[in-house]
C-alpha cells in the first residue's frame, strides 16, 4: 500500500484474555499478545478458526474485559479509562463484523442502524442534520440514499456489509477492526467490499486491524501480517516477507494450504502438516509453562521461539 | 433431440458491432428496491390477517368484549334489569323475549349476569396477564442480561417458588384474605409471572450475544438502550405469544376458583360461580349452565387460537409459507 505511515496508533502489550471453563481450568483464548499498529497502516491477523483472532479484536475494543495487559490508543491505556471516558474513546475505535445477517438489528431501519452512534454520542444537532449525515454515509459506501427507510432483510449480503461499514464510519473513527468482514460474502462481492475498505482507508486516513482466514486476501490488503496459533502470536512480518520467507512451522503449514490458480503447480503443491504440539488452549489456571518469546530474525520479522 | 434442433435451426443472422449498444444503467439505480417497505409489525399483521382461524378468534374476542360492555346496558335499557335485581315470581324461566337467556333460581336475568360475568372473567384474565408480563419481563430481563451469579440466585429463587403447589398457595391466600377481585388477581399472579420470566430470560440470553448487540456496545450504548432498543423488541414475539396464552389460563383459574366458591362473592356474578350455581338443577334448567359454560369455553378457545396464530405470524422462519 505504501501509504505514509506515522507514529504508533495502537500499542498492545501483554494482552491476555482467559475464559473460565470450570473445574479450575481456563481457556487461554488470547495469551500474551504484543504488537503495535502505525497510523494509516493495515495489520492483517490470520489463523485458523478458534485461534483467538476475534477474541483478540473484541478485547482490544474492550468489548471483553482483559485478564491482563494493556492497549494504548495514542498513548492512552484504554483499560484504565472511566466509563464516561471510555464512551468518548469509542468514537475513535470501531468494528466491522463478520456476519452481515447477524450484525444488523432486524427491527431497525437502515437510518436507525447508521444513526444509532450519532444518537449515542449526540453528534447530530437536529433531525435534518442527522438525515444529512446518514445520506452522506450511505453515499460514501455506495448505497442509494433511498435505502435509508428500508429494513435489513431487504438487502443482499454485500449491501448489508456496506451498511455495517457505514455504521462504523458514522462517528469518524481513526481505527477500525475488521473482524472477518468478507468471509461470509460471495467471492465476487468480497473484492467489492475489500476495494471499498481500501478506498475508504485512503480517503479518510483509517488504520485497520484486518482479521481473516483468507490468506491471499490478507496479503493483498495488509502492510504487515501477524499469525496467531492457539491464542499466541507465532510470527509477525511485512506481508511480502512473511509470504516469501515463513519461518515458524505453523506459518509454513498455513501458507502451504493456499490453493494455487494453476492446475500444474496446484497438482504439485504439498501440504506441510504440523507435527502435534503439546496441549491445547485449555490449561489449569496456574499453568504458566510454555511462554514463547518473540525474536527478531531480520528487521521487522519476529518469530516466536522456541517452536 | 439436440440433433433435431440443430438441423431445424434457422440460420443465425450475422451480428455487427453496430447492433450492440452500451446499456447505461446506473448501478445505484439498479439497486433501488421497488417493494413496499414493511416494518416487522406490518409484516406480522399481514401474516396474521391471512390466517383465517386466528382472525376468526380475534373477531370472536372483539364481539365478546363488546357484548360484555354493552350487553348489560342494553338489557337495562330495554327491560330495566341489572345484575342483582330479582323477580321471585319469575325464577328458573326459560329463555324468552323478556329474559333472553332465562332467569336463575332467584329470578335474576341471566343475560345481564352472563355478560357481567364475562366482564369479570376478562378483567381478571387481562389484569393477571399484564401483571405477569410486567414482573416477568423485569425479573427475566435482569436474569438474562446480567447472567452469572445474579442469574443463578434469581433463577433458583423462582424455581423454589414454582415448586410450591400453585393451587395450595392460591386457596390459602383466598382463605386468609377475603375473596375479591384484587385478591384473586394477587393469588393468580403470585406464581404466574415465573413462566414469563423464564421465557424472557431465555430470549435475552440468546439475543445478547448477537453481533448487533455487540455493535451497539462498541458504539458506547448503555444498558437502557441495549435492553429497550435491541433486546426486548427482538424478544417481543415470544413475549406476546406467552402473554396471549396466559390470559385463558388465568380465566380458567378464576372460573375454577369461583366454582369452588373462592371467587368473587355474590351478588356479583362470574362465569364460574354461575356454573356452580346452576349445578343443582342442571337436569331441569340446563340453560342456566349452558350460557356461562359455553362463554367460558369460547373465550378460552379464542385466546388459545389467537395465541397460536400470533406464534405463526411472529416466527420469521414460517415466512412465505
Amino acid at each position: 500500500m505504501g501509504a505514509q505511515l506515522g507514529k504508533n496508533l495502537i500499542e498492545v502489550e501483554g494482552l491476555k484474555k482467559y475464559f473460565n471453563v470450570g473445574k479450575g481450568k481456563v481457556l487461554k483464548a488470547v495469551d500474551n499478545l504484543n504488537f503495535y499498529i502505525r497510523e494509516g497502516e493495515t495489520l492483517g491477523m490470520v489463523g485458523e478458526s478458534g485461534c483467538g483472532k476475534s477474541t483478540a479484536g473484541r478485547t482490544i475494543l474492550r468489548l471483553y474485559e482483559p485478564t491482563a495487559g494493556s492497549v494504548r490508543f495514542n498513548g492512552t491505556d484504554i483499560y484504565k479509562l472511566s466509563p464516561s471516558k471510555m464512551k468518548a474513546m469509542r468514537r475513535d475505535m470501531q468494528m466491522i463484523f463478520q456476519d452481515p445477517y447477524a450484525s444488523l438489528n432486524p427491527r431497525f431501519t437502515v437510518s436507525d442502524i447508521i444513526g444509532e452512534a450519532l444518537d449515542i454520542h449526540n453528534m447530530a444537532g437536529s433531525r435534518g442534520e442527522r438525515k444529512k449525515r446518514i445520506e452522506e454515509l450511505l453515499d460514501l459506501v455506495g448505497l442509494n440514499t433511498d435505502h435509508a427507510t428500508r429494513y435489513p432483510h431487504e438487502f443482499s449480503g454485500g449491501q448489508r456489509q456496506r451498511i455495517g461499514i457505514a455504521r462504523a464510519l458514522a462517528v469518524n473513527p481513526k481505527f477500525i477492526i475488521c473482524d472477518e468482514p468478507i468471509s461470509a460474502l460471495d467471492v465476487s462481492i468480497q473484492a467489492q467490499v475489500v476495494n471499498l475498505l481500501q478506498e475508504l482507508q485512503e480517503r479518510l486516513g483509517l488504520t485497520y486491524l484486518f482479521i481473516a482466514h483468507d490468506l491471499s486476501m490478507v496479503k493483498h490488503i495488509s502492510d504487515r501480517v501477524a499469525v496467531m496459533y492457539l491464542g499466541k502470536m507465532v510470527e509477525l512480518a511485512e506481508s511480502e516477507e512473511l509470504y516469501r520467507n515463513p519461518i515458524h512451522p505453523y506459518t509454513k503449514s498455513l501458507l502451504s494450504a493456499i490453493p494455487v490458480p494453476d492446475p500444474e503447480v496446484e497438482s504439485q503443491r504439498k501440504r506441510i502438516l504440523m507435527t502435534a504440539e503439546g496441549g491445547g488452549p485449555i490449561r489449569s489456571a496456574d499453568d504458566d509453562s510454555e511462554q514463547p518469546t518473540l525474536v527478531e530474525v531480520s528487521p521487522g520479522h519476529w518469530v516466536a521461539t522456541p517452536y | 433431440m439436440a440433433n433435431n434442433n440443430l438441423t431445424n435451426k434457422q440460420p443465425i443472422p450475422t451480428l455487427t458491432a453496430a447492433d450492440f449498444q452500451p446499456v447505461d444503467i446506473n448501478q445505484r439505480e439498479s439497486e433501488a428496491i421497488k417493494r413496499e417497505s414493511l416494518s416487522a409489525w406490518r409484516d406480522t399483521w399481514e401474516r396474521l390477517r391471512s390466517n383465517k382461524v386466528a382472525m376468526g378468534a380475534l373477531i370472536a374476542l372483539f364481539v365478546i368484549v363488546l357484548a360484555s360492555l354493552i350487553g348489560p346496558v342494553i338489557s337495562h335499557w330495554v327491560h330495566g334489569y341489572n345484575y342483582k335485581s330479582n323477580d321471585l315470581l319469575a325464577t328458573n324461566q326459560k329463555p324468552s323475549g323478556t329474559h333472553w337467556f332465562g332467569t336463575d333460581d332467584l329470578g335474576r336475568d341471566m343475560f345481564v349476569r352472563t355478560w357481567m360475568g364475562a366482564r369479570i372473567s376478562l378483567t381478571i384474565g387481562l389484569a393477571a396477564a399484564l401483571i405477569d408480563l410486567l414482573i416477568g419481563v423485569i425479573y427475566g430481563g435482569i436474569m438474562g442480561y446480567f447472567g452469572g451469579r445474579v442469574d443463578t440466585v434469581m433463577n433458583k429463587f423462582s424455581e423454589i417458588l414454582y415448586a410450591i403447589p400453585y393451587l395450595l398457595v392460591t386457596i390459602l391466600l383466598l382463605v386468609v384474605f377475603k375473596p375479591s377481585l384484587g385478591t384473586i388477581i394477587l393469588a393468580l399472579t403470585i406464581t404466574g409471572w415465573i413462566n414469563m420470566s423464564w421465557i424472557v430470560r431465555g430470549e435475552i440470553l440468546k439475543l445478547k450475544s448477537r453481533e448487533y448487540v455487540l455493535a451497539s456496545r462498541s458504539m458506547g450504548a448503555g444498558t437502557g438502550r441495549l435492553l429497550f432498543r435491541h433486546l426486548l423488541p427482538n424478544a417481543s414475539g415470544p413475549i406476546i405469544v406467552t402473554l396471549t396464552l396466559s390470559v385463558p389460563s388465568a380465566i380458567f383459574a378464576e372460573s375454577f376458583l369461583s366454582f369452588l366458591g373462592l371467587g368473587v362473592q355474590a351478588p356479583i356474578s362470574s362465569l364460574g360461580s354461575m356454573v356452580e350455581n346452576a349445578l343443582t338443577g342442571w337436569m331441569y334448567y340446563p340453560w342456566r349452565m349452558l350460557f356461562p359454560a359455553v362463554l367460558i369455553s369460547l373465550i378460552m378457545l379464542a385466546f388459545t387460537l389467537l395465541g397460536d396464530g400470533l406464534r405463526d405470524a411472529l416466527d420469521p422462519s414460517l415466512k412465505n409459507k
